[in-house]
């Protein structure tokens, strides 16, 4: 992060920071789960995007819908970074941290900047919510936020009063509190207020009155920014940051979240193999976002199907395969569990399929709104038997778009099921996407197999379901093809009939087909993604790691060290190329959300001496985190990591020195 | 119902090259044989018809079926048929399964098969034991019944695949038994209904449950514990020597007598199949006192779930333009100069 706290001048004059060097700004929202923090930072994100900066976010939320309200747990936070270059991450440490009660304080306070700037709503800070959230005294009054700026001020008055017009209780017309708030944000970083006045009027279209009163909050928040003279308890005045639009590449944007994209891409994927879609799911956070999408776009020839369980949902997808649709989908891990044996259904009958898993943090229920990546070994190994299937990765938000439709193609030309990893991070956070061209893709149609596809002993038409192309994916016929009946099932089958055949020799051969099938799917060659073709050290990275790696290594080869970044997309099978790319580096780190299981997939693969960097609290890898990590390869000490100590005879004491 | 052409077969074209490979002497093998003598009389289309099932002896099924078929895994057979039928509702859908697959590991995917009403014939095979795994008390085992794994007699109480399939809302409910006469006019009824058609076939394992259901199904004495039930005719049974009577005070079934052939005068019912709260008395009969209820028990249609989602998705997309640029540029947007891009 830049040097954001020039949005808390701290020398006490009137400096804006509008010109000072200020590339990016970290924000959170932080407040009662009831407070719409959410929904507060969803649309100063739209905001940010549509001023045209380059934006990440972070929504961190509990598991609870309703969790006590002031209570510590039940705090619910929402983190944007932007700024006028490259945005990766959500960025470390907030620069501005609004907290709408004493909990949301408390439980936030640790993450903000030394002398950054802390925005409480007084109204929220009484006796009640300071005993909830543990505190002795009022943190607002006390001094102990000496190091930060502080602008407190009664934002639950402030927003009864400006919705006075409208005749609302006083409990109705503190909902609109957190309107309030983002109209005094979007006056601090000078953002445009009418994209979300077309928001609320659009949202409460059947409610105007809600809609205007709404509106008039954002408005008084907005212009008591303007008005009034703000001043800190260090006597700094706080004036408006314009932050410069990012240079990006020109054409159409739009912000997407993960969720988003992947459905988009399913959609888009379905379409390039001309083929309707079948979404079989079941609720489950965080991945319900993308049934939620997808139940909206019928006119697509999508058809989604709310099962009675996750396996239901899996069985139903794997039924309209079979009939010929492009069958899909979705869950986070315990349901993926739950799925399991289906999935082995789907590759004994090597059928199509799309399995999406949105992980959360395990085992068991585990964190279901937090964030890790700790599925790969379920993904890649987990099964009856010997099942191979492939598995692939997003890596960000709108890389969730390309990936689906990689998953689709995967799934149609191969006749297997392919399973699509995002995360919790990817699924809710948010940034600016360039809108594709559908057209950019190259479409790959489905084939179905209508006719007679060998000849029997006689010389005669015959077929063979399990007959295999040249890429080793049998024929799809669907049911209702005259002439080629069969039955196909979980139990091993013979090698080309496809009847039931138990024998020694048949079931190794179908064993070594289902295995050299996925081993030889086209998977491009893997890329350095920053950073030279070998070198020190190689950070591989996986899945939404992407942001705080690239951030990390660009740093670090700011600062001169060998480091390069390579982010796998092909989880399984790896790209060719990937073992001797790896050779090519004296060390090779694996930052994950996780023990170090794709450390482990890389070492048994590559035998390459992988090293594990793992973090499975729930959030996201800091770029700070990383780049100390990287820099023990080189002098950053702490055991020093096998990593070379760049000698520098002018800083460092010489046994010999005093001989020369 | 599923189709709209008759399709001249005989028998022999159902019949695959698949060696049969259940116990000799199986209530299979003559569930096999109604089903492949019964499929000609409707005139189905092999191509156009669909075997699916779970695990289980019976599941074995679609494999002796010359016709599309899909032997999937344990209990999740309905699950498969809802999407294929989702997929393709041109398609008839036979699904085959037993009383472990069915009601034990399958039970919460029948229950939703049959309440949302996909349109399919449900033959659940019930022969009171797990055969494949080698005789297991199952949820339809009697109380007492001994077995590998209840060796002093299972202490559970057994479910009554039919009062199981009307409870969880099914429109048609039939009954028969694998060597029955009549198996093949339930299956033709079941045909006929538009909906999830439940099917409960009693059959006889040769091997871990041998003759469990003689009581009404052996030939001997057959008339006076077997009510066959048809739309319309009195409920007699015992040669038009008894009926089924509603005692209307306790507002339960009841046998009585029937004197010189006049059944009104006794007070027997007219089965109406679409009486439901007769039809759940007719399922939780209990035999011993009652005759066994055999038939069509229920059959009362109502729309199916697959027309539902087709015309849900039918409305939705009316006046809607399938244009993928038009959805990926959807919401607020914003173009980045250098461009002569339009927002779309």
């Amino acid at each position: 992060m830049a040097n954001a706290a020039a949005a808390t001048p701290q020398d006490g004059a009137t400096q804006t920071a509008t010109d000072a060097g200020l590339d990016s700004v970290v924000v959170r929202f932080a407040g009662d789960s009831g407070d719409g923090m959410q929904l507060t930072g969803g649309q100063f994100t739209l905001s940010t995007a549509l001023a045209g900066n380059d934006l990440a976010t972070f929504p961190d939320f509990p598991a609870e819908i309703r969790a006590p309200q002031g209570t510590l747990f039940g705090v619910s936070a929402f983190q944007i970074n932007f700024g006028s270059r490259a945005i990766h991450t959500a960025g470390d440490a907030p620069d501005v941290l609004v907290a709408m009660n004493p909990a949301a304080l408390k439980t936030n306070l640790a993450a903000l900047k030394p002398g950054g700037l802390v925005i409480a709503d007084t109204g929220a800070f009484t006796k009640r919510n300071l005993d909830k959230a543990k505190y002795d005294s009022n943190p607002l009054e006390d001094g102990s936020l000496a190091k930060f700026d502080l602008l407190a001020f009664d934002i639950s008055e402030k927003t009864i009063e400006a919705v006075k017009p409208f005749g609302l209780g006083n409990k109705d017309a503190l909902r609109s509190k957190n309107m309030w708030t983002l109209g005094l944000a979007l006056w601090m970083f000078d953002r445009p207020r009418e994209p979300i006045h077309d928001w609320l009027k659009a949202k409460f279209a059947k409610a105007p009155d809600i809609a205007d009163a709404n509106i008039a909050a954002l408005d008084a928040g907005h212009a008591y920014g303007e008005t009034a003279e703000l001043s800190g308890p260090q006597g700094n005045v706080f004036r408006q940051l314009h932050v410069d639009p990012v240079e990006s590449e020109p054409g159409l944007y739009r912000t997407v979240t993960g969720a988003e994209a992947v459905s988009l891409g399913l959609v888009a994927g379905a379409q390039l193999a001309e083929l309707p879609m079948f979404f079989g799911g079941y609720p489950i956070t965080p991945a319900s976002a993308i049934l939620h999408h997808l139940a909206r776009l019928k006119e697509f020839g999508v058809t989604t199907f709310q099962a009675e369980d996750e396996i239901a949902a899996i069985c139903a997808a794997i039924g309209a395969s079979y009939a010929g649709q492009l069958g899909v989908t979705s869950s986070s891990g315990p349901g993926i569990a739950l799925k399991t044996e289906a999935i082995g259904l789907g590759i004994m009958t090597e059928l199509p399929l799309v399995i999406v898993n949105s992980q959360r943090g395990g085992p068991s229920t585990g964190l279901p709104t937090k964030t890790e990546q700790s599925d790969l070994y379920q993904a890649v190994y987990g099964r009856n038997g010997d099942a191979p299937m492939p598995v692939i990765a997003a890596r960000s938000p709108s890389d969730a778009f390309e990936v689906a439709i990689e998953a689709c193609r995967i799934a149609v030309e191969y006749m297997t099921p392919v399973m699509l990893l995002t995360d919790g991070y990817i699924a809710n956070a948010a940034e600016p996407w360039k809108v594709p061209d559908p057209a950019d893709f190259a479409p790959f149609p489905a084939e179905f197999l209508d006719t007679p596809n060998a000849k029997d002993a006689d010389g005669g038409d015959t077929f063979l379901p399990y007959k295999r192309d040249a890429k080793g994916a049998r024929p799809w016929v669907k049911p209702g093809t005259p002439g080629l009946l069969h039955r196909i099932g979980g139990i091993e089958k013979h090698e080309t009939t496809g009847n039931i055949d138990y024998s020694p020799d048949n079931h190794q051969r179908m064993t070594d087909l289902r295995k050299s099938k996925v081993e030889n799917i086209a998977v491009p060659d893997q890329q350095v993604a920053l950073g030279d073709e070998t070198g020190t050290l190689a950070v591989v990275g996986w899945g939404s790691t992407y942001g705080p790696i690239h951030q990390a290594v660009r740093r670090s080869i700011e600062k001169g060290l060998s480091v390069s970044h390579i982010h796998v997309r092909h989880i399984w099978p790896l790209p060719a190329n990937l073992g001797e790319l790896l050779k090519g580096f004296d060390h090779v780190l694996v930052p994950e959300m996780n023990t170090g299981q794709f450390k482990t997939v890389l070492r048994d693969q590559f035998l390459v001496d992988a090293q594990p960097l793992t973090k499975t609290s729930g959030q996201p890898f800091q770029i700070a985190e990383l780049e100390a990590a990287i820099a023990k390869y080189f002098d950053g000490i702490d055991g020093n990591e096998g990593g070379q100590v760049n000698v520098n005879d002018q800083q460092l004491p010489s046994p010999e020195g005093g001989a020369k | 119902m599923n189709a709209p052409v008759k399709f001249e077969t005989t028998l022999k074209d159902w019949e695959t090259d698949q060696e049969v490979r259940w116990c000799p002497g199986c209530g299979d093998y003559a569930i096999l044989k109604a089903v492949q003598r019964t499929l000609p009389q409707l005139g189905a289309d092999p191509a156009k018809t669909v075997f699916i099932s779970g695990i289980g002896c019976s599941s074995r099924f679609p494999y002796y079926m010359e016709s599309y078929g899909f032997h999937t895994i344990h209990g999740r057979a309905p699950a498969v048929a809802t999407g294929v039928k989702l997929a393709n509702p041109e398609l008839d859908i036979w699904l085959v399964t037993g009383d472990g697959d069915g009601l034990s590991i399958g039970g919460n995917h029948l229950m939703h098969v049959l309440r949302r009403n996909v349109n399919m014939q449900i033959m659940l095979f019930n022969n009171e034991i797990y055969g494949l795994t080698k005789g297991q008390a199952s949820p339809t085992s009697r109380e007492g019944t001994r077995s590998p794994s209840s060796p002093l007699g299972s202490v559970d109480h057994p479910a009554k695949p039919a009062a199981f399939a009307l409870g969880a809302g099914a429109r048609f409910v039939g009954r028969g038994f694998d060597v029955s006469k009549h198996l093949p006019d339930v299956l033709k009824a079941a045909h006929a209904h538009q909906g999830a058609a439940f099917i409960e076939i009693f059959q006889n394992c040769i091997v871990y449950n041998k003759d469990v259901f003689d009581d009404f199904a052996a030939p001997k004495g057959a008339e006076d514990r077997q009510l066959w039930l048809e739309d319309g005719k009195p409920m007699l049974f015992a040669g038009e020597t008894k009926g089924i009577a509603l005692d209307r005070d306790a507002l339960e079934l009841k046998v009585v007598d029937v004197a010189d052939g006049d059944w009104e005068a006794a007070g027997v019912l007219v089965h109406d199949v679409t009486k439901r709260q007769i039809a759940h008395m007719l399922v939780d009969m209990p035999f011993g006192p009652f005759p066994m209820a055999l038939g069509v028990l229920y059959d009362d249609a109502r729309p199916t779930f697959e027309s539902a989602v087709i015309a849900e998705r039918e409305q939705a997309s009316a006046g809607k333009e399938a244009n993928l640029t038009k959805l990926l540029a959807k919401g607020q947007t914003w173009t980045v100069s250098g461009t002569a891009q339009d927002p779309v």
